[in-house]
């Protein structure tokens, strides 16, 4: 194993400068802080920033940092080539040709913000600020700024990732954990204590599922992949549930190989092995958990026998890994951004839940931790919304049908019901978009041919990213450049600890997310932004929303960290810290786990698990599959990019030049596929393509290929549009399709065919002037 | 190992965690500011094939090339060499290769690499 201890006694630390938050280093200005996006991450690492004249020359990991004790992935390592690309922008820009053809005129942030006042005073007068949509991408350093200005601000109760349907990210594992345990757990790497590996309470995990990610390139979710690394170097034994073998797969004790979208079957198989063949902690359950016999009866439907038919995997692994996992103490499980993209979302999560509470790892040490973020400060998709004017709230587009979207546990507005409003008027129109840190089109977007057209419908979108993207030249009419994490004075505190950015370079004259906030705020709505510059405004949330008892500048001035003591204690349950009545027990209705979790019952959704058939596969579907014969899984990670950002960036391309669809040798010769050919990937709704590379961790009847790639290379205007519909695996989901409840999407388990792109045959028309000039894919044009 | 008293250093590898995840290399292309196709320590990969029903073989090795230097002047500094402060997989050490050895045991799949640090004969 890595000696943890043997490497803070090796560290030099007066060569790290200990103690210091800012120092000289011959020619270099070092200043010890920690990065968080743009460019994007969901976690923040120490990081040694070098400037020299007023330029970020060089970044380091800062190896005194207990969060990642020095270590950089290579998007870290390489951001001088992102923060000092001349592809950046570095003025606001107004449009001056028609929306598509990439035509812009500089103007000053006077004028920018002018103008945006003006527009957002008319549309709030005439048509009500609900017709303003508030848009923001994945979880990272806007995650509570953006949701205060669009709710405080813009005041507009709708907020959303907008085309993105069936809230296929996160929110549902917080939303079904929250319903089950009344907090959010997260496997314990003993990332909350600042003596991490060290500490003496702490212990690693004798057994780790990973499910349905790759964490040591994903990082999701303020997890950092590698801890993992280091519990696997300290016994960790793993099991894989992936239909992709992954590097942790290849390591794994059992890697159950299971076909696209039937994971809650699997969930259920293993309650069956651990629940019949008497594996569970009783004691812990007894005390602590509800609803046991009912999730009994259920499983008792789910035999292994079945299971392996289902998720085609041999019965004898499924056998073998849930007594793996229950026989190890403690266990715990690392799950996925697959959990919501599969229509089995909401029962997967709670029988998931299943699986670690019956087997007693909840808030032990090696467990599944719960956490809140550091210093309370918890809030971020509601943060602000206590300043919508009265009415708002219930002018909120979402679902009439029951389900969670309608409760007010989903702080965002539905992007299906707001599509709808976009394209029909109903139920009322909506006039302008604000849309920061999302590159929609390139990357969350489903269906993106329909989220194109509806974004054209929009009267006015302003539009706020440090790049020019294929989304802003479609539709944009006022376009801000925003800061990178350098040029930025940010706080984040998903989970632990709570951590400050410090600013240290400013390119031309790009603002950072916080600074176009309150600048804009002020003008729109002064009550709720009484903040003189960014600082205050980081200072509201991490002090007075949440309760960190200094200032920025001492927060900056210890190294930019500070660790939080409720993270670090083990069973809070036992401690009467986690209800508000101060009793033991969980925060639900029955005090206790519900294994049967009654707001489920509250939502409309069966709160006893099962298995539910994708809506496009062999089984449901077998017409279908007889000429689209391959199951097309999408959104695995690669090591250079973070969804739809750095591929301007050439040591990045130089790694990863093309798209890529990996597939199993087998199926290449099959369909005379040779390594290295462009492949075109198909369904009625239409094609795409990328390159193919073989790949035998796959299934024959199961394709692999990637999201969110767009072509900065290429020319900007339409029809060429940096060709974002050309690899592009949104032209083939569908918006509005999802579980029940109204949350998952099915676009992990999609049915497709593919043939080699052929030269002067099947190549004259490609996807992206198929959808900027010629309507659509209403029929692929070859 | 060293014929005189001069001390060798090398960089031990325990490859069996090694998740090839670029840290390294690009590391020390930043540290020796080297142009597009040149490395200081380049990844090989090995697999992924299937070994039999339960096993597979999907190897990373880092291998430094003649343009390391072991981070000579950031050693002198008292820092690590780029790539092993960086290596997010722990898999990394540097030291006296007399003191590396010591911590090859049999258990993990180990590599001990050193370059060129004075001349030979």
């Amino acid at each position: 194993m890595a000696d943890y201890k043997e490497f803070l006694n090796n560290i030099n630390r007066e060569a790290y400068h200990e103690g210091e938050w800012q120092w000289q280093e011959g020619e270099y200005t070092v200043t010890r802080t920690y990065h968080y996006s743009p460019p994007g991450c969901h976690n923040s690492c120490g990081v040694l920033l070098y400037t020299k004249d007023g330029k970020l020359e060089k970044v380091e990991g800062d190896p005194l940092d207990p969060h990642s004790n020095g270590k950089l992935c290579i998007r870290c390592l390489n951001m001088p080539e992102a923060v000092n690309h001349p592809d950046r922008l570095k003025y606001p820009l107004k449009r001056v040709g028609k929306r598509g053809e990439n035509k812009w005129e500089r103007i000053s942030w006077d004028e920018a913000y002018d103008t945006i006042e003006k527009k957002v005073k008319e549309i709030k007068k005439e048509y009500g600020s609900e017709s303003i949509v508030g848009i923001h991408g994945t979880g990272r350093n806007i995650n509570y700024q953006l949701p205060y200005f669009y709710q405080a601000g813009l005041e507009t109760p709708n907020v959303a990732v907008m085309f993105f349907t069936g809230f296929a990210c996160y929110l549902p594992r917080v939303v079904g954990s929250f319903a089950a345990m009344g907090e959010f757990v997260i496997v314990d790497a003993s990332q909350a204590h600042e003596d991490r590996y060290m500490n003496e309470d702490w212990k690693p995990p004798a057994c780790i599922i990973v499910w349905g990610n790759d964490p040591v390139k994903s990082n999701g979710d303020g997890f950092l992949g590698h801890w993992l690394v280091q519990c696997m170097q300290m016994g960790s034994k793993l099991i894989v549930i992936d239909p992709r073998l992954t590097w942790l797969a290849a390591r794994a004790d059992y890697w159950l190989q299971v076909r696209p979208g039937t994971d809650a079957a699997m969930a259920l198989g293993m309650l069956n092995v651990i629940i019949g063949e008497d594996l569970y902690d009783h004691d812990f359950v007894d005390k602590w958990c509800f609803g046991l016999d009912a999730l009994s009866q259920r499983v008792a439907e789910y035999p292994a026998e079945k299971v392996a038919e289902i998720c085609d995997v041999p019965a004898e692994k499924i056998r073998g890994a849930a007594r793996l996992f229950a026989k190890s103490k403690p266990s715990a499980v690392q799950w996925g951004l697959a959990f919501e993209q599969q229509i089995s979302c909401m029962p997967l999560t709670s029988a998931t839940i299943s699986l670690f509470a019956i087997t007693g790892n909840v808030d032990v040490p090696g467990g599944m931790l719960m956490v809140r973020a550091a210093f309370d400060t918890q809030r971020m998709y509601n943060y602000g919304e206590e300043f919508l004017p009265e009415g708002k709230m219930a002018k909120k587009l979402n679902s009439d049908a029951k389900g969670i979207a309608e409760s007010s546990i989903v702080p965002h507005a539905s992007s299906d019901v707001i599509l709808h409003a976009i394209e029909t008027g109903e139920p009322y129109p909506i006039k302008m978009a604000w849309i920061q840190s999302s590159n929609s089109l390139a990357c969350p977007a489903m269906d993106a041919p329909r989220a194109y057209e509806a974004l054209k419908k929009i009267d006015f979108i302003v539009y706020a990213d440090p790049y020019m993207t294929p989304t802003a030249v479609a539709a944009a009419d006022i376009v801000l450049p925003v800061a990178m994490s350098c040029e930025r004075n940010s706080a984040r505190s998903w989970w632990t600890p709570l951590r400050s950015m410090t600013k240290v370079t400013q390119y031309y004259e790009a603002k950072s997310d916080e600074e176009i906030i309150v600048d804009m705020g002020r003008r729109l709505n002064p009550k709720a932004f009484p903040f003189k510059n960014d600082v205050e405004f980081i200072e509201a949330y991490i002090k007075n929303d949440g309760n960190y008892p200094g200032t920025f500048e001492e927060l900056r001035n210890k190294g930019g960290h500070e660790y939080w003591e409720w993270d670090t204690i083990y069973r809070k349950y036992e401690k009467g810290m986690l209800r508000e009545d101060g009793n033991q027990g969980f925060a639900t209705p029955t005090g206790r786990i519900e294994l049967t979790p009654n707001a489920y019952g509250f939502w409309g959704l069966d709160p006893l698990p099962y298995h539910i058939e994708p809506p496009e596969s062999p089984v449901s579907t077998p017409e279908m599959f007889k000429e689209y014969p391959l199951i097309m899984t999408t959104g695995g990670r690669s090591w250079e990019f973070f969804h739809s950002e750095h591929r301007q960036l050439k040591t990045m391309r130089e790694l990863h030049p093309d798209p890529l669809m990996m597939l199993n040798p087998e199926t290449a010769a099959k369909y005379d596929i040779k390594e290295g050919d462009w492949v075109w990937i198909e369904s009625p709704k239409g094609r795409f393509k990328q390159k193919a590379t073989f790949f035998p961790g796959l299934k024959p009847y199961v394709i692999h290929t990637e999201h969110a790639w767009w072509f900065p290379e290429k020319e900007a205007a339409e029809p060429s549009l940096f060709g974002v519909f050309d690899s592009n695996p949104n032209n083939l989901t569908p918006a509005g399709v999802v579980g029940k409840g109204g949350i998952g999407s099915p676009i992990k388990s999609m049915l497709v065919k593919i043939y080699k792109v052929e030269e002067g045959v099947n190549d004259q028309v490609m996807p992206t002037m198929q959808v900027t000039r010629m309507g659509g894919f209403k029929n692929v044009t070859k | 190992m060293s014929q005189n008293n001069e001390k060798t250093y090398g960089i031990l590898i325990n490859y069996e965690y090694c998740t090839g995840c670029h840290s390294c290399e690009i590391a020390c292309k930043k540290e020796l500011n080297l142009p597009e196709g040149q490395f200081g320590i380049k990844l090989t990969e090995i697999g992924p094939w299937q070994i039999n029903e339960d096993k597979w073989e999907w190897t990373y090795m880092p291998v430094m090339t003649n343009l390391c230097d072991m981070c000579s002047d950031r050693v002198a500094e008292g820092k690590l060499p780029s790539c092993v402060q960086h290596c997010q997989a722990w898999c990394m050490y540097y030291g006296e290769v007399d003191e590396l050895a010591k911590k090859i045991d049999g258990k993990s799949r180990m590599a001990l690499l050193v370059t060129k640090q004075r001349d030979g004969n």
